[in-house]
């Protein structure tokens, strides 16, 4: 003993569970390797946990029996965050966190399976905004999950690389799944339901990296009609209610043997930057592609859809179009290209059209950009086909 | 100053300074030997010097006392665009710590709401039945690199104890006319590495304090005022002072500097360690290090990316001359978890710190 001091130790005053702060020790005591078991009840914890140890396995007993409950969290802007790479997540739940439920910041291979985060008071404004949540991660396998409630997306991948997003349920989130600036992404054999929008395919400006080549297939997108109560000047909250699958700016990228039925909007719609009205009047980052290019839909199963848009403009534009009991076609379009990229009718050059080759799927361009004057269904310039994307390979050690 | 006499008396001189091994941090903090506090008073140990910076992060008006200590014969290089290179066995202490205004151990406990710097009287001692001592985080430097330490203070103000995993303590601010009740929140050792990596990728703890522009200021010596690097240098811990360093702006002094500056070096100290060009933050693609242009990337008409609620129904993130339309000011005004920003070590808002960048946008011309 170097010291005179003859202090006791305070008496713990706070109202922390033991529990949370032996979880706490555990995360930052843990040594790569190490595997941290959730036991089976709801544990309260009320301030935001973190991990920066790669090589790290939390797992409970399940998404319905090992809960870490966050209603009353004071501080954190996530339950969890982690900063490392080698993690695995694995049957448990996250509930009620104040901002995002699980971020995982700049890691890679990693695996988040049989996770379920939830705000369970259902869609409200004041829940989180994120549920599952790898950003600038690379190797990254999302499966067998559930988002529920999320105010902003459920399943958010973003500025990731090498994803795969399979067999997840996503419901009563503004965007179920979003994968935004992420390079070579698969989504498949999920079912988003009842989400404002379902599936989104995202690219943002002044992000270091843009995304493209993201393959959406044999998901089913059903009934995405839940009113956006996303926070506005949010990306998602120009998403407008009803929409199965949204593509906004994103290049190469792929919708095909999916099953999207009865979005009220849309099925599907296919957007650019300048859609979304948040552009200003300024010039935007040089380096950023505001244009949705190269896209190839094929071989849905789409039905229902379109019959009551959400939105004043839209719902307008569906009464003079295809009147009272109308329906939107499938595919929407807001029209606007890249005028550099064009041949001299105005349409997308090969290499950058947007080809929807789906049975009698039409796409309606509301032509945006010149307040909707020129309204056209079915353009020859969409009767197309791409080159199919290879499908991704997750690289060891999680293939 | 009585008690630690009296202790000092009864002990003899304070043993030294002691670095303990990286994988042993003791309990307590009096081993350390660092800061030394009987319950009477807090006072440094020989060879330790206390500084402050121009502009410090807020805490959640938290006064902070800040030391600095090097091992016998070494020296810290000056560093002209990050923190000051600082040899092995370097140990700087950062003391946490509120004026009282109600009973000594209240719960909650009663403070004064300051804006302002901690002072050591000329005798080098903060009184503690003036102060109460909440925290003090030990940053030391070894072979492979920093490791953050957070020590919580007993009610008799005598001992500080590790608690890796953090802590919470019941605060309510007074100021006079009115009162806030808050749940101050001692950082966990992870949380202590949201801040303190500031290059996420690389991932190495670093303080963020000891740097030019920070600590080119006066500070009151024992009674004499003189300048930190020069104080520095004459003691021997600094070397490679050039003849004219990095200047700040000083927060604790109002009229020091334009508001543009003062509001760029808020925004550093409080925002850049993980909103620079590769912090945890970059995700966002915002950088408000000092050194960036006010452009698009330092959030003038950014739109938001993964803001969540953070938006508060706001376009983008400084709008020129709409405070009110700008997402920066809406996050530092709020302290909900899902909104405030920053996200660690802050759960009440700094009005004073809210005033300066609505001042400072209101100000900045152009359109969106």
């Amino acid at each position: 003993m170097a010291s005179c001091s003859g202090g006791e130790r305070p008496e713990q005053q706070s109202a922390e569970s033991e529990f949370q702060k032996q979880l706490q020790m555990q995360l930052i005591k843990a040594k790569p390797g190490d595997v941290i078991t959730i036991p089976e009840g709801v544990h309260a914890i009320n301030r935001g946990l973190s991990l920066n140890v790669s090589g790290v396995t939390l797992r409970g007993l399940g998404m319905d029996k090992s809960i870490l409950s966050f209603k009353d969290q004071v501080q954190g802007a996530e339950g969890l965050l982690v900063n490392a790479s080698d993690f695995r997540i694995e049957d448990l739940a996250i509930e009620d966190t104040a901002g995002d439920a699980l971020k995982i910041n700049e890691g890679r291979n990693i695996v988040i399976r049989r996770v379920r985060t939830e705000w369970t008071n259902g869609p409200d404004e004041e829940n989180g905004a994120y549920g599952i949540y790898p950003v600038q991660a690379e190797n990254v396998l999302l499966e067998d999950s559930v988002a529920i409630g999320a105010s902003d997306a459920g399943l958010y991948v973003g500025q990731s690389r090498n994803v795969v997003v399979r067999n997840n349920r996503v419901e009563f989130n503004v965007a179920g799944i979003e994968i935004e600036n992420t390079m070579h992404a698969d989504v498949y054999g999920n079912v988003a339901r009842n989400n404002t929008g379902g599936i989104l395919v995202f690219n943002m400006p002044d992000l270091p990296n843009p995304g493209h080549s993201t393959r959406v297939f044999g998901n089913e997108v059903v009934g995405n009609n839940t009113a956006n109560f996303g926070a506005e000047g949010t990306p998602v909250a120009s998403v407008p209610a009803g929409s199965g699958i949204v593509i906004n700016s994103n290049d190469r990228v792929e919708i095909f043997d999916n099953v999207i039925t009865d979005n009220d909007t849309a099925n599907i719609i296919i957007s650019s930057y300048f859609a979304t009205g948040y552009q200003g009047t300024r010039d935007m980052a040089d380096d950023y592609d505001p244009y949705p290019e190269t896209i190839y839909v094929y071989g849905n199963t789409l039905s229902g859809g379109g019959s009551s848009p959400d939105g004043f403009d839209l719902k307008a534009l569906k009464v003079a179009k295809f009147g009272l009991t109308g329906s939107f076609p499938d595919v929407l379009w807001d029209g606007y290209v890249n005028t550099d990229k064009v041949d001299d009718n105005g349409s997308l050059l090969p290499e950058y059209a947007i080809c929807v080759d789906n049975d009698t799927a039409e796409v309606l361009n509301v032509d945006l950009g010149n307040g909707s004057e020129n309204i056209v269904i079915g353009d020859e310039q969409h009767r197309c086909t791409h080159e199919k994307l290879p499908a991704v390979i997750l690289a060891a050690p999680l293939f | 100053m009585l008690l630690l006499a009296a202790a000092v008396a009864a002990c003899g001189k304070p043993p030294p300074v002691v670095v303990h091994p990286a994988d042993a941090p003791p309990e307590r903090l009096s081993e350390w030997g660092v800061v030394l506090a009987d319950g009477g008073d807090l006072a440094f140990n020989g060879g330790v010097i206390p500084y402050d910076l121009n502009m410090p992060l807020f805490s959640d008006y938290a006064l902070k006392l800040r030391s600095v200590w090097l091992p016998a014969g070494t020296t810290a290089r000056y560093r002209e665009d990050r923190e000051f290179e600082f040899p092995v066995g370097t140990i700087l202490s950062k003391t946490f710590h509120y004026e009282r205004a109600g009973e000594r151990n209240g719960v909650p406990l009663d403070v004064i709401r300051a804006d302002r710097e901690s002072v050591l009287d000329d005798g080098g001692h903060l009184d503690l039945d003036r102060y109460v001592l909440i925290e003090t985080r030990l940053l030391v430097r070894y072979d492979d690199g920093w490791q953050a330490l957070p020590y919580v203070w007993n009610e008799t103000q005598d001992e500080a104890f590790l608690e890796l995993a953090g802590d919470v303590r019941s605060i309510r601010l007074n100021d006079g006319s009115a009162q806030e009740q808050f749940v101050y929140v001692v950082p966990d050792v992870n949380q202590c590495g949201g801040c303190h990596k500031p290059d996420h990728t690389a991932a190495e703890m670093r303080p963020l304090g000891p740097r030019a522009w920070q600590l080119n200021r006066e500070y009151r010596y024992a009674g004499v005022t003189r300048n930190q690097l020069g104080h520095w240098t004459a003691s021997g811990v600094l070397a490679a002072v050039p003849e004219s360093p990095s200047e700040g702006v000083r927060w604790a002094a109002p009229g020091d500097g334009s508001t543009g500056q003062r509001a760029r070096a808020y925004l550093d100290a409080n925002c850049a360690h993980c909103h620079n060009a590769n912090g945890p933050a970059d995700t966002s693609g915002l950088d408000l290090a000092i050194g960036a242009a006010v452009d698009r990337r330092f959030g003038v008409c950014k739109p938001p990316v993964a803001v969540g609620r953070g938006s508060g129904d706001r376009p983008y993130d400084i709008y020129p001359g709409r405070p009110d339309d700008s997402i920066l000011v809406y996050r530092m005004a709020h302290s909900d978890p899902a909104i405030a920003m920053p996200e660690l070590g802050r759960s009440t808002v700094h009005r004073e710190g809210v005033e300066l960048i609505r001042h400072w946008i209101a100000g900045l011309p152009g359109d969106c």
